[in-house]
């Protein structure tokens, strides 16, 4: 029964992975860059939920829904200011650029919100569900989790599949020079993308602090790493690969540290890691596109 | 009458290097009008640079008497221009129906979208046995007709062709060429690139010579087939 529950937090873990997966798949698959600053995103979401709700009193979904909001705006305004000008520099430069906004909103939030970590309030309000007489509990935060990421997914892969915006994603991923002459404007659907990925964020946001309720400035940096890891590990720039790397990475970090030892729990995250990518380069979903002439 | 595409002197630079160095040319409706050349002489720059996806550091281009030299390559599109690229550079992970689709990105009315679509796959039949197939698992000259049939997706009256009949079998080449020039006789004004001098000249109207970075020849089609320096470079006679 233990390793049922343990089973059952990995996944709810690793389904907030997955979320956070979707954002930096996405933006590497259309504008071929790793946005590191992506797990920061996540604690700036953190903190405007924690604000509206806990402080302005609001209602915890409308939190989320203006941390959603709030994501966004920042989300489209780095791309802009830090990443656009860029668009033709080196991906080292672009990468470079990542990683320095991602310690610029660290501190720029140590200096808004201080250095002491605040509680985070769960926006989660279902009650847990009891198995087998009690024996395993599941919270309603670890539903909310599976069922929300489940949910997200589906909704994206369909936006995707279906929609004018989402074809033109593809179409900017795959070659941007012919989607212009489609008519498609690159920049925009980059936008979007940015847009996209950090109103997911945002969700991330709300689940893991729910689930983990100690909000400071770098809370985005761990989950954003490993959240990064699991999109490497699905196959960056594949949609259902970011969800099952995500919950590979949360069930091998949640059993590692019940059962091997809670110190190396991470280490054997990236351990796995390693080895999947030795195996097989391009993680577990990617594909090797054979060009043909 | 005012040209349909007026080019005007327009300077392109990869980094420090001058790709074009101040070609001039014009394409009139209905016409067909080719840029011959040997590989580097600039023609697919050209090519990117009228459709906007290369900006000319000097010069000027007129489409209908518009100066676009400054619109970007997404807005050029809904101007009636389309461009079959070098390389076909089709969406290999899209469907084959997915790419046409694509084609007409622009374009609001959902029934003229059926009626071009109808229309495309009139003239490309296999195109629409294999809709449904992934774009990059067809063959060349599949792909080809693929990339063509995504540029008449957006309905143009001019459309540029980079390369047609590139790593194509002799008898797709000629069956490629008897498409384009259905497509001109149909109305849509072309300026072709090739490699193939040969098969160009023989469809076009007229015909420009472009040697590293400049133009050094022009004239009718037919005049060029017969001019000794054209033949010896391009004609291999």
């Amino acid at each position: 029964m233990g390793f049922l529950s343990n089973l059952i937090n990995g996944i709810s873990l690793g389904s907030i992975y997955a979320v956070i997966a979707l954002g930096y798949t996405m933006v590497y698959g259309i504008a071929k860059m790793l946005n590191f600053a992506h797990g920061d995103v996540i604690m700036i979401g953190g903190y405007a939920i924690y604000i509206a709700a806990s402080k302005a009193g609001l209602h915890p979904l409308l939190a989320v829904i203006i941390a959603m909001g709030a994501c966004t705006i920042l989300g489209i305004t780095i791309e802009k200011i830090a990443y656009k000008p860029l668009r033709q520099a080196t991906s080292l430069a672009v990468l470079i650029t990542a990683i320095g906004v991602s310690y610029f909103l660290q501190n720029i939030a140590l200096v808004i919100f201080g250095a002491n970590p605040v509680n985070f309030t769960s926006v989660v309000n279902i009650p847990s569900i009891k198995l087998f007489d009690g024996q395993v509990v599941i919270s309603g935060e670890t539903s909310a989790a599976i069922v929300i990421s489940l949910l997200i997914v589906i909704a994206l892969s369909l936006f995707i599949k279906r929609t004018k915006s989402g074809k033109a994603m593809l179409a900017v991923s795959e070659d941007k020079g012919a989607a212009q002459l489609m008519g498609i404007n690159v920049n925009k659907t980059i936008s979007l993308t940015f847009a996209i990925g950090s109103a997911l964020a945002a969700v991330a946001g709300a689940l893991y602090c729910s689930a983990y309720p100690i909000l400071s400035n770098t809370t985005g940096a761990m989950p954003g790493i490993k959240a990064f890891t699991a999109a490497v590990f699905g196959g960056i720039g594949s949609i259902p690969g970011a969800m099952i790397g995500g919950i590979l990475i949360g069930v091998i970090e949640i059993l590692g540290r019940a059962y091997i030892s809670s110190q190396l729990a991470d280490a054997i995250v990236f351990g796995v890691l390693i080895i999947i990518l030795m195996v097989k380069p391009t993680g577990i979903l990617g594909k090797k596109i054979n060009e043909k002439v | 009458m005012a040209p349909l595409l007026q080019v005007d002197n327009i300077e392109v630079y990869y980094g420090v290097i001058k790709a074009l160095k101040g070609i001039s040319f014009e394409v009139n409706k209905g016409e067909i009008v080719a840029l011959i050349g040997a590989n580097g002489a600039g023609k697919t720059t050209t090519l990117h640079t009228v459709t906007g996806l290369l900006k000319p550091k000097s010069g000027k281009i007129l489409y209908h008497g518009n100066d676009i030299t400054k619109i970007p390559a997404h807005k050029i599109v809904t101007m009636g221009m389309a461009h079959v690229p070098e390389g076909r550079r089709i969406f290999q992970q899209l469907s084959v129906y997915d790419n046409i689709k694509l084609g007409a990105f622009t374009r609001k009315d959902k029934n003229e979208i059926e009626e071009t679509l109808a229309y495309v796959y009139d003239r490309f039949p296999r195109l629409r046995e294999r809709k449904n197939q992934i774009a990059g698992t067809l063959s060349g000259g599949e792909q080809q007709m693929l990339a063509m049939g995504r540029a008449l997706m957006s309905k143009p009256d001019f459309i540029l062709m980079d390369e047609p009949s590139m790593g194509l079998s002799p008898l797709l080449v000629s069956e490629i060429f008897d498409i384009i020039k259905a497509i001109n006789e149909n109305g849509t004004t072309v300026l072709l690139v090739e490699q193939n001098a040969k098969k160009a000249l023989s469809i076009a109207d007229r015909a420009y010579v472009l040697e590293t970075g400049s133009i050094v020849l022009s004239g009718d089609a037919k005049d060029l087939m017969n001019d000794e320096s054209v033949k010896k470079a391009y004609l291999s006679e």
